[in-house]
């Protein structure tokens, strides 16, 4: 009981992922996960749907299925995690923000690099025909 | 100094000298009416549990983004092995998802039922949210096993080696959890909704939620871009 009167005392400060804190919320509880499942679901839909149809031009198919992800990791984050609707958890959203900014770092760095390095480097064949 | 200073000023009523609660908005953390300006003094245990359990997912997080590295860096190089297009059953990614997607939302409304203090509800949540976990991850074995009966093992290629990392991780991570969830399940049996196991219950929901965000990835990365659809 005790323990609850607590977590009243905390409205204006939240943990990830909890529910009760915030009272005032329009999207918590049952109806909150089940908007997110319906959009999760819909975007998951179209990445798998969408590229088999022609609908979309076919170079743009990659850029369109990350931008379909990260959406749907928003969705997640915001309906599932309750991340960003707390009314006071900067101190959630600065961690999130530091973990996106290493995430962007290590994957976009590597692939830059290392496909620079494929591009200096020389193939056997290629060798071969320089030493000719 | 100043903290304990504040603290018997707040003992001593601190609404007379701030009769507009200008730093007392939250109402204060714990059990000390707050001073200062919005401050409060420490947060309570469930909110510091549920941050620092949250920094460990973004760490996680984190260390997948590594395995995504590699996988993206080396998702080419099949030495002249099968490749993505050969290998991948989209209708059974799709499974795959709809399954863990599921399991996310019943573990939202085990997370509801646990607000409501409804032990059972909670109890048959966590179940349901376990069997889809477990379905998941018999999905993903039988996907292994018959990729590597196939010739196209974690050491055919730098392609499947980094396949398999990235993919195996997160279903150690779905294993693990399962475990963790079969822990809550009798936890709460036993114990019932103590301060302590509602934490645990939090980072638990968190930690199966976190799992899903990382499908997302793996899925549209590995699954979707890999098969060249």
């Amino acid at each position: 009981m005790s323990d609850h009167k607590r977590l009243e005392g905390d409205r204006n400060d939240s943990a990830p992922g909890d529910e009760g804190v915030n009272t005032h919320e329009p999207l918590s509880g049952v109806k909150g996960y089940a908007i997110g499942l319906a959009l999760a679901s819909l975007l998951t839909a179209a990445a798998f749907i969408l590229p088999g149809t022609g609908l979309i031009w076919a170079p743009a198919i990659p850029a369109a299925l990350v931008v379909l992800a990260i959406a749907q990791m928003g969705i997640h984050l915001v309906f599932f995690l309750h991340i960003t609707t707390g009314s006071d958890n900067q101190n959630n959203i600065i961690a999130l923000a530091f973990g996106v900014l290493i995430v962007a770092l290590v994957v976009l760095g590597s692939v830059w690099i290392m496909n620079h390095l494929n591009h200096q480097l020389m193939t056997p064949a290629d060798m071969m025909r320089m030493m000719r | 100094m100043s903290g304990a200073a504040a603290q018997v000023d707040g003992q001593q009523g601190a609404r007379g000298h701030d009769p507009y609660a200008l730093g007392h908005g939250h109402g204060g953390h714990g059990d000390h009416e707050a001073t200062g300006h919005g401050e409060g003094g420490p947060a309570s245990k469930r909110i510091i549990t549920g941050y620092g359990f949250w920094i460990f997912l973004l760490s996680d997080i984190v260390m997948f983004s590594g395995f995504f590295a590699a996988y993206a860096v080396l998702a080419g190089e099949t030495a002249g092995g099968p490749g993505g297009r050969e290998l991948f059953e989209l209708p059974r990614v799709a499974i795959e998802t709809a399954l863990l997607l599921l399991s996310s939302f019943t573990c939202g409304l085990g997370s509801v039922a646990t607000e409501r203090r409804s032990v059972f509800w909670t109890q048959i949540w966590l179940l349901i949210t376990g069997v889809l976990g477990v379905a998941f991850l018999v999905l993903e074995v039988q996907e292994f096993a018959q990729m590597v009966a196939e010739g196209a093992g974690p050491q055919r290629s730098a392609f499947l080696s980094a396949f398999f990392a990235l993919v195996g991780c997160h279903g150690l991570h779905v294993g693990v959890g399962i475990l963790w969830l079969g822990t809550m399940m009798a936890q709460l049996w036993v114990k019932g909704f103590r301060a302590d196991i509602l934490r645990r219950l939090l980072c638990f929901n968190l930690f199966w939620h976190a799992l899903d965000i990382i499908w997302v990835a793996v899925f549209t990365i590995v699954y979707l871009l890999g098969s060249g659809v």
